[in-house]
Protein backbone atom coordinates (compact mmCIF):
# COMPACT_ATOMS: atom_id res chain seq x y z
CA UNK A 1 0.00 0.00 0.00
CA UNK A 2 2.52 2.83 -1.01
CA UNK A 3 0.23 5.22 -2.70
CA UNK A 4 -2.73 6.62 -0.79
CA UNK A 5 -5.07 9.50 -2.09
CA UNK A 6 -8.21 10.93 -0.25
CA UNK A 7 -9.30 14.06 1.40
CA UNK A 8 -7.65 15.66 4.70
CA UNK A 9 -9.65 16.11 7.67
CA UNK A 10 -8.26 18.53 10.06
CA UNK A 11 -8.00 18.49 13.81
CA UNK A 12 -6.02 20.64 16.30
CA UNK A 13 -3.54 20.43 18.33
CA UNK A 14 -3.57 17.30 21.43
CA UNK A 15 -6.43 15.61 20.16
CA UNK A 16 -6.43 13.00 23.01
CA UNK A 17 -7.57 9.24 23.04
CA UNK A 18 -10.81 9.98 24.48
CA UNK A 19 -11.69 12.69 21.46
CA UNK A 20 -10.72 9.63 18.94
CA UNK A 21 -12.55 6.90 20.70
CA UNK A 22 -14.66 7.91 24.13
CA UNK A 23 -14.47 5.64 26.76
CA UNK A 24 -18.11 4.84 27.55
CA UNK A 25 -17.54 2.96 23.84
CA UNK A 26 -14.71 0.84 25.27
CA UNK A 27 -16.85 -2.12 26.24
CA UNK A 28 -15.92 -3.62 23.38
CA UNK A 29 -12.66 -4.02 21.09
CA UNK A 30 -14.77 -4.90 17.79
CA UNK A 31 -13.07 -2.72 15.39
CA UNK A 32 -16.60 -2.07 13.29
CA UNK A 33 -18.35 -0.69 16.71
CA UNK A 34 -15.11 1.12 17.50
CA UNK A 35 -15.52 2.57 14.16
CA UNK A 36 -18.82 3.94 14.30
CA UNK A 37 -17.90 6.23 17.07
CA UNK A 38 -14.16 7.79 15.84
CA UNK A 39 -13.97 11.17 17.06
CA UNK A 40 -17.36 11.34 17.93
CA UNK A 41 -16.77 14.02 20.46
CA UNK A 42 -14.75 16.31 18.17
CA UNK A 43 -16.59 16.26 14.92
CA UNK A 44 -20.25 15.04 15.64
CA UNK A 45 -20.90 12.88 12.76
CA UNK A 46 -17.50 12.02 11.13
CA UNK A 47 -17.44 8.60 11.12
CA UNK A 48 -20.38 8.84 8.39
CA UNK A 49 -18.80 10.86 6.81
CA UNK A 50 -15.22 9.72 6.15
CA UNK A 51 -14.39 8.08 3.12
CA UNK A 52 -12.46 4.80 3.16
CA UNK A 53 -8.62 6.43 1.86
CA UNK A 54 -9.05 9.78 3.54
CA UNK A 55 -6.48 11.47 5.80
CA UNK A 56 -6.83 12.98 8.90
CA UNK A 57 -4.46 16.19 9.62
CA UNK A 58 -3.83 17.10 13.07
CA UNK A 59 -1.87 19.53 15.36
CA UNK A 60 1.02 18.59 17.95
CA UNK A 61 0.98 15.54 20.43
CA UNK A 62 -1.55 13.74 18.40
CA UNK A 63 -3.13 10.66 20.49
CA UNK A 64 -2.44 11.91 24.18
CA UNK A 65 -4.07 10.40 26.89
CA UNK A 66 -4.84 6.94 27.18
CA UNK A 67 -3.21 3.75 26.19
CA UNK A 68 -6.23 2.33 24.55
CA UNK A 69 -5.01 0.37 21.29
CA UNK A 70 -8.88 0.85 20.42
CA UNK A 71 -7.96 4.71 19.34
CA UNK A 72 -5.54 3.76 15.99
CA UNK A 73 -8.05 0.23 15.76
CA UNK A 74 -10.78 2.78 15.67
CA UNK A 75 -9.18 5.43 13.09
CA UNK A 76 -8.35 2.71 10.80
CA UNK A 77 -11.76 0.66 11.04
CA UNK A 78 -13.26 3.96 10.30
CA UNK A 79 -11.60 4.36 6.84
CA UNK A 80 -8.55 6.45 7.61
CA UNK A 81 -5.40 5.57 5.32
CA UNK A 82 -2.74 7.71 7.07
CA UNK A 83 -2.70 10.27 9.99
CA UNK A 84 -0.35 13.65 10.08
CA UNK A 85 1.04 15.73 12.50
CA UNK A 86 4.10 17.59 13.94
CA UNK A 87 4.25 15.29 16.88
CA UNK A 88 1.86 12.26 17.95
CA UNK A 89 2.52 10.86 21.86
CA UNK A 90 4.96 8.32 22.27
CA UNK A 91 2.50 5.33 23.53
CA UNK A 92 0.21 6.40 20.48
CA UNK A 93 2.84 6.43 18.24
CA UNK A 94 3.60 2.56 19.22
CA UNK A 95 0.00 1.75 19.00
CA UNK A 96 -0.30 2.92 15.68
CA UNK A 97 2.31 0.61 14.24
CA UNK A 98 1.47 -2.39 16.26
CA UNK A 99 -1.68 -2.20 14.61
CA UNK A 100 -0.54 -1.24 11.41
CA UNK A 101 -2.42 2.58 10.99
CA UNK A 102 0.18 4.36 9.00
CA UNK A 103 1.58 7.62 10.55
CA UNK A 104 3.89 10.48 9.26
CA UNK A 105 5.45 13.30 11.22
CA UNK A 106 5.72 16.50 9.34
CA UNK A 107 5.19 19.50 10.66
CA UNK A 108 4.79 21.75 7.05
CA UNK A 109 2.65 19.49 6.00
CA UNK A 110 0.28 19.39 9.29
CA UNK A 111 0.28 23.44 9.05
CA UNK A 112 -0.25 23.98 5.25
CA UNK A 113 -2.79 21.33 3.91
CA UNK A 114 -6.19 22.81 4.39
CA UNK A 115 -9.34 20.54 5.23
CA UNK A 116 -10.83 19.19 1.88
CA UNK A 117 -7.67 19.32 0.21
CA UNK A 118 -7.46 16.74 -1.86
CA UNK A 119 -3.70 14.45 -0.96
CA UNK A 120 -1.50 11.84 -2.32
CA UNK A 121 0.91 9.74 -0.11
CA UNK A 122 3.82 7.59 -0.94
CA UNK A 123 4.45 5.84 2.10
CA UNK A 124 7.93 4.12 1.29
CA UNK A 125 9.08 7.29 0.21
CA UNK A 126 7.28 9.55 2.59
CA UNK A 127 6.65 12.14 0.42
CA UNK A 128 2.92 13.93 0.88
CA UNK A 129 1.67 15.73 -1.90
CA UNK A 130 -1.07 18.52 -1.18
CA UNK A 131 -2.79 17.85 -4.74
CA UNK A 132 -4.83 20.76 -4.07
CA UNK A 133 -2.40 23.16 -3.64
CA UNK A 134 0.52 22.06 -5.82
CA UNK A 135 2.62 21.60 -2.24
CA UNK A 136 4.81 18.93 -1.84
CA UNK A 137 6.07 17.66 1.45
CA UNK A 138 8.50 15.03 2.75
CA UNK A 139 7.78 13.42 6.13
CA UNK A 140 10.39 12.62 8.84
CA UNK A 141 11.67 9.11 8.17
CA UNK A 142 10.85 6.05 10.13
CA UNK A 143 12.76 4.62 12.65
CA UNK A 144 15.24 2.02 11.05
CA UNK A 145 14.03 -0.46 13.97
CA UNK A 146 9.82 0.47 12.91
CA UNK A 147 10.75 -0.14 9.72
CA UNK A 148 12.15 -3.32 10.69
CA UNK A 149 9.21 -4.20 12.99
CA UNK A 150 7.30 -3.44 9.68
CA UNK A 151 9.09 -5.58 7.17
CA UNK A 152 8.01 -8.18 9.11
CA UNK A 153 4.71 -7.48 8.60
CA UNK A 154 4.22 -5.95 12.52
CA UNK A 155 5.87 -6.26 16.13
CA UNK A 156 3.17 -9.81 16.42
CA UNK A 157 4.59 -11.45 13.33
CA UNK A 158 8.42 -10.39 14.47
CA UNK A 159 7.66 -12.39 17.65
CA UNK A 160 6.31 -15.12 16.03
CA UNK A 161 9.47 -15.58 13.44
CA UNK A 162 11.88 -15.50 15.97
CA UNK A 163 10.54 -17.69 18.27
CA UNK A 164 9.70 -20.43 15.69
CA UNK A 165 13.25 -20.06 14.72
CA UNK A 166 15.11 -20.35 17.83
CA UNK B 1 29.81 7.18 32.51
CA UNK B 2 27.18 9.09 34.81
CA UNK B 3 24.12 7.52 34.72
CA UNK B 4 20.27 8.79 35.35
CA UNK B 5 17.92 6.05 37.47
CA UNK B 6 15.97 5.57 34.55
CA UNK B 7 19.49 4.53 32.42
CA UNK B 8 20.48 2.87 34.92
CA UNK B 9 17.39 0.20 35.50
CA UNK B 10 17.00 0.36 31.77
CA UNK B 11 21.09 -1.29 31.12
CA UNK B 12 20.07 -3.38 33.62
CA UNK B 13 17.28 -4.87 32.63
CA UNK B 14 19.06 -4.98 29.05
CA UNK B 15 22.21 -6.43 30.00
CA UNK B 16 24.30 -3.60 29.90
CA UNK B 17 26.53 -1.65 32.11
CA UNK B 18 24.99 1.81 30.39
CA UNK B 19 22.60 2.66 27.97
CA UNK B 20 22.63 6.12 26.29
CA UNK B 21 19.62 7.80 25.07
CA UNK B 22 18.02 7.40 22.38
CA UNK B 23 19.68 3.84 22.20
CA UNK B 24 16.61 0.70 21.16
CA UNK B 25 17.18 -2.15 23.63
CA UNK B 26 15.50 -5.32 24.63
CA UNK B 27 14.80 -5.28 27.88
CA UNK B 28 13.60 -8.09 30.51
CA UNK B 29 9.95 -6.99 32.07
CA UNK B 30 9.69 -7.35 36.10
CA UNK B 31 5.96 -7.45 35.62
CA UNK B 32 3.46 -6.73 32.41
CA UNK B 33 -0.36 -5.44 33.53
CA UNK B 34 -3.26 -4.76 31.63
CA UNK B 35 -6.94 -4.11 32.89
CA UNK B 36 -10.60 -5.34 31.48
CA UNK B 37 -10.20 -2.90 28.45
CA UNK B 38 -7.17 -3.34 27.78
CA UNK B 39 -6.56 -6.89 28.46
CA UNK B 40 -9.19 -8.85 26.23
CA UNK B 41 -7.17 -7.29 22.73
CA UNK B 42 -3.85 -8.55 24.41
CA UNK B 43 -4.96 -12.01 24.82
CA UNK B 44 -6.65 -12.23 21.51
CA UNK B 45 -3.11 -11.20 20.10
CA UNK B 46 -1.28 -13.14 22.61
CA UNK B 47 -3.30 -16.32 21.25
CA UNK B 48 -2.73 -15.32 17.73
CA UNK B 49 1.31 -15.97 18.77
CA UNK B 50 0.72 -19.63 19.21
CA UNK B 51 2.75 -19.40 22.30
CA UNK B 52 1.08 -21.85 25.47
CA UNK B 53 2.48 -20.40 28.79
CA UNK B 54 2.82 -16.52 29.60
CA UNK B 55 6.42 -15.93 30.46
CA UNK B 56 5.58 -16.40 34.25
CA UNK B 57 2.25 -17.20 36.14
CA UNK B 58 3.17 -14.86 39.01
CA UNK B 59 4.17 -12.17 36.92
CA UNK B 60 1.61 -11.38 34.29
CA UNK B 61 -1.19 -9.72 36.18
CA UNK B 62 -4.96 -9.07 35.46
CA UNK B 63 -6.87 -6.46 36.98
CA UNK B 64 -10.62 -5.98 35.99
CA UNK B 65 -10.95 -2.75 37.12
CA UNK B 66 -12.57 0.14 34.53
CA UNK B 67 -16.02 -1.24 34.55
CA UNK B 68 -16.39 -3.41 37.07
CA UNK B 69 -18.77 -4.15 38.94
CA UNK B 70 -19.44 -5.22 35.33
CA UNK B 71 -21.66 -2.18 34.46
CA UNK B 72 -23.63 -3.98 31.45
CA UNK B 73 -23.56 -7.31 29.00
CA UNK B 74 -20.85 -6.16 26.79
CA UNK B 75 -18.46 -5.23 29.53
CA UNK B 76 -19.23 -8.50 31.32
CA UNK B 77 -18.40 -10.45 28.22
CA UNK B 78 -14.74 -8.36 28.14
CA UNK B 79 -14.34 -9.53 32.23
CA UNK B 80 -15.29 -13.17 31.48
CA UNK B 81 -12.12 -12.96 28.98
CA UNK B 82 -9.64 -12.00 32.03
CA UNK B 83 -11.09 -14.41 34.20
CA UNK B 84 -10.94 -17.23 31.62
CA UNK B 85 -7.30 -16.58 30.51
CA UNK B 86 -6.11 -16.59 34.34
CA UNK B 87 -8.05 -19.56 34.85
CA UNK B 88 -6.00 -21.56 31.73
CA UNK B 89 -3.19 -19.89 32.34
CA UNK B 90 -2.98 -20.33 36.02
CA UNK B 91 -2.21 -16.70 36.44
CA UNK B 92 -1.83 -15.94 40.63
CA UNK B 93 -2.37 -12.42 40.50
CA UNK B 94 -5.71 -12.22 38.81
CA UNK B 95 -7.87 -9.92 41.00
CA UNK B 96 -11.50 -10.73 41.13
CA UNK B 97 -14.30 -8.42 42.29
CA UNK B 98 -13.93 -8.57 46.50
CA UNK B 99 -10.73 -8.68 45.94
CA UNK B 100 -9.52 -5.88 43.49
CA UNK B 101 -9.10 -2.50 43.39
CA UNK B 102 -8.00 0.12 40.72
CA UNK B 103 -4.77 -1.26 39.36
CA UNK B 104 -2.28 1.73 40.16
CA UNK B 105 -3.35 1.72 44.23
CA UNK B 106 -3.33 -1.65 44.60
CA UNK B 107 -0.14 -3.03 42.76
CA UNK B 108 1.82 -0.91 45.14
CA UNK B 109 -0.31 -1.88 48.36
CA UNK B 110 -0.11 -5.26 47.82
CA UNK B 111 3.72 -4.69 47.07
CA UNK B 112 3.59 -6.59 43.83
CA UNK B 113 5.70 -3.54 42.33
CA UNK B 114 8.68 -2.90 43.90
CA UNK B 115 11.84 -0.40 43.38
CA UNK B 116 13.92 -1.02 40.52
CA UNK B 117 11.67 -3.17 38.55
CA UNK B 118 10.95 -2.73 34.47
CA UNK B 119 6.73 -2.43 34.24
CA UNK B 120 5.03 -2.46 31.29
CA UNK B 121 1.22 -1.83 31.59
CA UNK B 122 -1.62 -1.82 29.28
CA UNK B 123 -2.89 1.77 30.90
CA UNK B 124 -1.09 5.04 30.38
CA UNK B 125 -0.89 5.61 34.34
CA UNK B 126 1.67 2.76 34.80
CA UNK B 127 3.83 5.29 35.11
CA UNK B 128 2.60 5.73 38.87
CA UNK B 129 5.46 2.89 40.12
CA UNK B 130 8.32 5.71 39.53
CA UNK B 131 7.02 6.72 42.65
CA UNK B 132 8.95 3.38 43.88
CA UNK B 133 12.00 4.42 41.75
CA UNK B 134 10.93 1.90 39.46
CA UNK B 135 10.96 2.39 35.59
CA UNK B 136 7.15 1.92 34.92
CA UNK B 137 5.34 3.28 31.72
CA UNK B 138 2.29 2.25 29.64
CA UNK B 139 1.91 0.41 26.33
CA UNK B 140 -1.00 -0.50 24.10
CA UNK B 141 -2.54 -4.30 24.11
CA UNK B 142 0.08 -5.43 21.29
CA UNK B 143 3.20 -4.22 23.03
CA UNK B 144 1.81 -6.35 26.07
CA UNK B 145 0.64 -9.56 24.03
CA UNK B 146 4.59 -9.24 22.99
CA UNK B 147 5.57 -8.92 26.77
CA UNK B 148 3.07 -11.63 28.24
CA UNK B 149 4.89 -13.93 26.06
CA UNK B 150 8.02 -13.54 25.83
CA UNK B 151 8.82 -11.36 28.98
CA UNK B 152 10.78 -8.88 27.00
CA UNK B 153 9.95 -5.48 26.17
CA UNK B 154 11.38 -3.06 22.68
CA UNK B 155 12.21 0.72 24.11
CA UNK B 156 14.26 3.81 23.53
CA UNK B 157 15.64 4.95 26.12
CA UNK B 158 14.22 8.56 26.86
CA UNK B 159 16.39 11.41 27.40
CA UNK B 160 15.70 12.77 31.23
CA UNK B 161 14.30 16.18 32.48
CA UNK B 162 15.12 16.88 35.99
CA UNK B 163 12.13 18.85 38.60
CA UNK B 164 14.04 19.81 41.52
CA UNK B 165 11.46 21.05 44.17
CA UNK B 166 12.62 23.49 46.77
CA UNK B 167 10.91 24.34 50.09
CA UNK B 168 8.62 23.24 52.71
CA UNK B 169 4.82 23.09 51.27
CA UNK B 170 1.93 25.01 52.51
CA UNK B 171 -1.19 23.59 54.09
CA UNK B 172 -2.82 21.78 51.79
CA UNK B 173 -1.03 21.72 49.68
CA UNK B 174 -0.31 18.35 48.24
CA UNK B 175 1.82 16.21 45.43
CA UNK B 176 -1.34 16.68 43.35
CA UNK B 177 -0.53 20.24 43.38
CA UNK B 178 3.43 19.49 42.95
CA UNK B 179 2.16 17.94 39.65
CA UNK B 180 -0.46 19.99 38.81
CA UNK B 181 1.83 22.98 39.01
CA UNK B 182 4.80 21.09 37.07
CA UNK B 183 2.21 20.42 33.84
CA UNK B 184 0.89 23.72 33.73
CA UNK B 185 4.74 24.58 33.21
CA UNK B 186 5.74 21.62 31.01
CA UNK B 187 2.10 21.39 29.17
CA UNK B 188 0.79 18.35 28.04
CA UNK B 189 3.51 17.62 25.46
CA UNK B 190 6.77 18.67 27.34
CA UNK B 191 7.84 15.96 28.02
CA UNK B 192 6.96 14.15 25.20
CA UNK B 193 9.17 10.78 24.70
CA UNK B 194 11.31 11.44 28.15
CA UNK B 195 11.40 10.59 31.55
CA UNK B 196 10.39 12.86 34.94
CA UNK B 197 13.16 12.80 37.36
CA UNK B 198 11.61 14.43 40.14
CA UNK B 199 13.58 15.42 43.23
CA UNK B 200 15.12 18.18 45.44
CA UNK B 201 14.04 18.65 49.34
CA UNK B 202 10.10 18.88 48.91
CA UNK B 203 10.31 15.53 47.62
CA UNK B 204 12.73 14.11 50.17
CA UNK B 205 9.94 14.62 52.90
CA UNK B 206 6.73 14.03 50.17
CA UNK B 207 5.04 10.42 51.90
CA UNK B 208 4.42 8.01 49.52
CA UNK B 209 0.92 8.47 48.42
CA UNK B 210 1.70 12.41 47.56
CA UNK B 211 4.56 10.72 45.18
CA UNK B 212 2.24 8.23 43.84
CA UNK B 213 -0.20 11.21 42.35
CA UNK B 214 3.22 12.67 40.96
CA UNK B 215 4.58 9.80 39.44
CA UNK B 216 0.77 8.87 38.07
CA UNK B 217 0.53 12.18 36.05
CA UNK B 218 4.01 11.78 33.89
CA UNK B 219 1.84 10.69 31.81
CA UNK B 220 -0.27 14.27 31.34
CA UNK B 221 3.20 16.29 29.97
CA UNK B 222 3.24 13.52 27.46
CA UNK B 223 6.59 11.59 29.73
CA UNK B 224 7.29 7.86 29.05
CA UNK B 225 7.89 7.47 32.42
CA UNK B 226 8.03 9.49 36.20
CA UNK B 227 10.19 8.73 38.78
CA UNK B 228 11.49 9.48 42.60
CA UNK B 229 14.40 7.90 43.62
CA UNK B 230 14.08 5.38 46.46
CA UNK B 231 14.85 6.13 50.09
CA UNK B 232 13.82 5.38 53.87
CA UNK B 233 10.17 6.89 52.48
CA UNK B 234 10.38 3.90 50.13
CA UNK B 235 11.35 1.69 52.18
CA UNK B 236 9.03 2.12 55.20
CA UNK B 237 6.32 1.39 52.43
CA UNK B 238 8.22 -1.33 50.69
CA UNK B 239 9.57 -3.47 53.71
CA UNK B 240 6.25 -5.18 54.75
CA UNK B 241 5.12 -5.27 51.14
CA UNK B 242 7.44 -7.06 49.53
CA UNK B 243 7.41 -10.68 48.65
CA UNK B 244 10.88 -10.74 46.53
CA UNK B 245 13.91 -9.09 46.23
CA UNK B 246 14.09 -5.34 44.74
CA UNK B 247 16.76 -3.29 44.00
CA UNK B 248 17.36 0.71 44.69
CA UNK B 249 18.84 2.70 41.88
CA UNK B 250 20.04 6.25 41.79
CA UNK B 251 21.02 8.61 39.49
CA UNK B 252 24.52 9.63 39.82
CA UNK B 253 25.38 13.63 40.47
CA UNK B 254 26.97 14.16 37.25
CA UNK B 255 24.21 12.32 35.27
CA UNK B 256 23.46 14.25 32.05
CA UNK B 257 19.82 15.53 31.69
CA UNK B 258 18.37 17.34 28.49
CA UNK B 259 16.88 20.12 30.94
CA UNK B 260 16.44 21.53 34.51
CA UNK B 261 13.71 22.94 35.95
CA UNK B 262 14.01 24.41 39.18
CA UNK B 263 10.43 25.14 41.33
CA UNK B 264 9.95 26.88 44.60
CA UNK B 265 7.38 24.78 45.79
CA UNK B 266 7.19 26.64 48.93
CA UNK B 267 5.05 29.02 46.91
CA UNK B 268 2.75 26.78 45.58
CA UNK B 269 -1.13 27.14 46.61
CA UNK B 270 -3.64 24.24 46.19
CA UNK B 271 -3.76 23.77 42.07
CA UNK B 272 -7.04 23.48 39.90
CA UNK B 273 -6.79 22.35 36.25
CA UNK B 274 -9.63 23.89 34.38
CA UNK B 275 -10.96 21.79 31.73
CA UNK B 276 -10.57 20.74 28.63
CA UNK B 277 -6.55 19.71 29.16
CA UNK B 278 -4.62 18.83 33.04
CA UNK B 279 -1.76 21.75 31.95
CA UNK B 280 -4.38 24.17 32.62
CA UNK B 281 -3.55 24.25 35.93
CA UNK B 282 -4.46 27.87 38.23
CA UNK B 283 -4.20 28.23 41.52
CA UNK B 284 -7.22 27.53 43.87
CA UNK B 285 -7.90 31.27 45.08
CA UNK B 286 -7.92 32.30 41.04
CA UNK B 287 -10.82 29.50 41.11
CA UNK B 288 -12.31 30.59 43.47
CA UNK B 289 -12.78 33.70 42.36
CA UNK B 290 -14.18 32.61 38.87
CA UNK B 291 -17.17 31.50 41.11
CA UNK B 292 -17.19 28.48 39.47
CA UNK B 293 -20.60 26.18 40.56
CA UNK B 294 -20.99 22.64 40.30
CA UNK B 295 -22.91 19.49 40.44
CA UNK B 296 -20.37 16.72 41.46
CA UNK B 297 -17.16 15.73 43.18
CA UNK B 298 -15.49 12.72 42.80
CA UNK B 299 -12.59 11.64 45.46
CA UNK B 300 -11.21 8.78 44.67
CA UNK B 301 -8.94 6.62 41.11
CA UNK B 302 -5.30 6.33 40.66
CA UNK B 303 -4.31 9.68 41.43
CA UNK B 304 -5.82 9.93 44.66
CA UNK B 305 -7.37 7.53 45.74
CA UNK B 306 -5.46 6.17 49.04
CA UNK B 307 -6.55 6.12 52.74
CA UNK B 308 -4.05 9.17 52.95
CA UNK B 309 -6.42 11.08 50.55
CA UNK B 310 -9.73 10.37 52.38
CA UNK B 311 -8.30 11.41 55.82
CA UNK B 312 -7.69 14.90 54.05
CA UNK B 313 -11.22 14.95 52.64
CA UNK B 314 -12.80 13.70 56.03
CA UNK B 315 -10.77 15.82 57.85
CA UNK B 316 -12.83 19.51 56.06
CA UNK B 317 -16.17 16.95 55.44
CA UNK B 318 -16.43 16.04 59.83
CA UNK B 319 -19.54 17.81 60.87
CA UNK B 320 -20.62 19.03 57.56
CA UNK B 321 -22.94 18.14 54.79
CA UNK B 322 -22.41 18.10 50.95
CA UNK B 323 -24.47 21.10 49.01
CA UNK B 324 -27.71 20.60 48.01
CA UNK B 325 -28.43 19.20 44.91
CA UNK B 326 -24.16 18.35 45.45
CA UNK B 327 -23.46 15.15 44.60
CA UNK B 328 -20.48 14.22 46.41
CA UNK B 329 -18.68 10.33 45.61
CA UNK B 330 -16.08 8.68 47.63
CA UNK B 331 -14.27 6.08 45.61
CA UNK B 332 -11.54 4.31 47.95
CA UNK B 333 -8.89 2.74 45.96
CA UNK B 334 -8.95 -0.47 47.16
CA UNK B 335 -10.92 -2.93 49.25
CA UNK B 336 -7.91 -2.17 52.31
CA UNK B 337 -8.53 1.25 51.72
CA UNK B 338 -12.17 1.04 52.50
CA UNK B 339 -11.59 -1.66 55.46
CA UNK B 340 -9.28 1.07 56.79
CA UNK B 341 -12.00 3.76 56.19
CA UNK B 342 -14.14 2.08 57.93
CA UNK B 343 -11.91 1.69 61.26
CA UNK B 344 -11.01 4.88 61.16
CA UNK B 345 -14.40 6.03 61.00
CA UNK B 346 -14.31 7.80 57.86
CA UNK B 347 -17.11 6.39 56.48
CA UNK B 348 -19.26 7.38 59.42
CA UNK B 349 -17.87 11.16 58.47
CA UNK B 350 -18.67 10.48 54.69
CA UNK B 351 -22.17 9.23 55.13
CA UNK B 352 -22.95 11.83 57.73
CA UNK B 353 -21.80 14.71 54.76
CA UNK B 354 -24.80 12.46 52.69
CA UNK B 355 -21.67 11.39 50.40
CA UNK B 356 -22.43 8.17 48.26
CA UNK B 357 -19.58 5.43 49.14
CA UNK B 358 -18.97 3.51 46.01
CA UNK B 359 -17.12 0.41 45.86
CA UNK B 360 -13.43 0.05 43.93
CA UNK B 361 -13.63 0.91 40.84
CA UNK B 362 -12.42 3.65 37.95
CA UNK B 363 -15.82 4.67 37.56
CA UNK B 364 -16.83 7.89 36.83
CA UNK B 365 -12.91 8.66 36.16
CA UNK B 366 -12.73 7.57 32.46
CA UNK B 367 -16.79 8.38 32.36
CA UNK B 368 -17.60 4.78 32.56
CA UNK B 369 -20.33 4.46 35.31
CA UNK B 370 -21.01 5.16 38.99
CA UNK B 371 -21.68 9.19 37.96
CA UNK B 372 -21.46 10.01 34.65
CA UNK B 373 -22.19 13.38 33.92
CA UNK B 374 -25.10 15.07 31.89
CA UNK B 375 -24.58 18.05 29.22
CA UNK B 376 -23.86 21.35 30.79
CA UNK B 377 -23.05 19.62 34.01
CA UNK B 378 -19.56 20.12 35.74
CA UNK B 379 -17.70 18.00 38.07
CA UNK B 380 -14.28 18.54 40.79
CA UNK B 381 -12.55 15.35 40.73
CA UNK B 382 -9.16 14.21 42.11
CA UNK B 383 -8.66 12.50 39.16
CA UNK B 384 -6.00 12.94 36.62
CA UNK B 385 -7.81 13.74 33.19
CA UNK B 386 -10.36 16.15 32.39
CA UNK B 387 -10.69 15.82 28.80
CA UNK B 388 -13.65 16.78 26.85
CA UNK B 389 -15.96 14.14 27.77
CA UNK B 390 -13.52 11.87 29.70
CA UNK B 391 -16.72 11.94 32.49
CA UNK B 392 -19.40 11.54 30.25
CA UNK B 393 -21.16 14.12 28.07
CA UNK B 394 -18.87 15.88 25.88
CA UNK B 395 -20.48 19.10 27.01
CA UNK B 396 -19.49 18.69 30.70
CA UNK B 397 -16.95 20.15 32.15
CA UNK B 398 -14.13 18.27 34.75
CA UNK B 399 -11.63 20.11 37.03
CA UNK B 400 -9.37 18.36 38.46
CA UNK B 401 -7.62 19.29 42.28
CA UNK B 402 -6.59 17.69 45.16
CA UNK B 403 -8.92 15.63 47.95
CA UNK B 404 -9.01 18.73 50.48
CA UNK B 405 -10.40 21.22 47.38
CA UNK B 406 -13.10 18.89 46.08
CA UNK B 407 -14.10 18.57 49.69
CA UNK B 408 -14.29 22.20 49.93
CA UNK B 409 -15.85 22.72 46.81
CA UNK B 410 -18.37 19.78 47.57
CA UNK B 411 -19.36 21.69 51.06
CA UNK B 412 -20.04 24.59 49.31
CA UNK B 413 -21.42 24.02 45.95
CA UNK B 414 -18.64 25.47 43.81
CA UNK B 415 -14.92 25.50 43.50
CA UNK B 416 -13.74 26.59 47.25
CA UNK B 417 -10.20 26.48 48.71
CA UNK B 418 -9.86 24.54 51.96
CA UNK B 419 -9.78 27.64 54.05
CA UNK B 420 -13.15 28.77 53.10
CA UNK B 421 -14.82 26.41 55.19
CA UNK B 422 -12.60 25.89 58.28
S1 LIG C 1 -8.68 5.56 37.93
FE1 LIG C 1 -8.95 6.63 35.99
S2 LIG C 1 -6.92 7.13 35.27
FE2 LIG C 1 -6.70 5.61 36.91
S3 LIG C 1 -6.59 3.65 35.87
FE3 LIG C 1 -8.73 4.01 36.34
S4 LIG C 1 -9.59 5.07 34.54
FE4 LIG C 1 -7.37 5.16 34.39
Amino acid sequence: MNNIQGKAWKFGDDVDTDAIIPARYLNTSDPLELAKHCMEDADTGFAGKVKAGDIMVAGKNFGCGSSREHAPIAIKAAGVACVIAPTFARIFYRNAFNTGLLILESVEAAAAIEAGHEVAINSTTGTIDDLTSGQRFKAQPIPDFMQKLLDDGGLMEHWRKRLESS
Amino acid sequence: MAQTITEKILAFHAGFDEVEPGQLIEAKVDIALANDVTAPIAIAEFEKLGVEKVFDDERVLLIPDHFTPNKDIKSAEQAKILREFAKKQGLKNYFEIGRVGIEHVLLPEQGLVLPGDLIVGADSHTCTYGALGAFATGVGSTDLAAAMATGKVWLKVPETIKVVYHGKLAPWVEGKDLILHTIGILKVDGALYQALEMTGETIDTLPMYGRMSMANMAIEAGAKNGIIAPDEITLDYVRSRAQRDYTLFASDPDAVYCKTIEIDASAIRPQVAYPPLPDKSRSVDQAAADKIEIDQVVIGSCTNGRIEDFRLAASLLKGRKAAPYMRLLIIPGTQDVYRQMIKEGLTEIFLDAEALISPPTCGPCLGGHMGVLAAGERAVATTNRNFVGRMGHPESEVYLSNPAVAAASAILGRIAAPEEVL
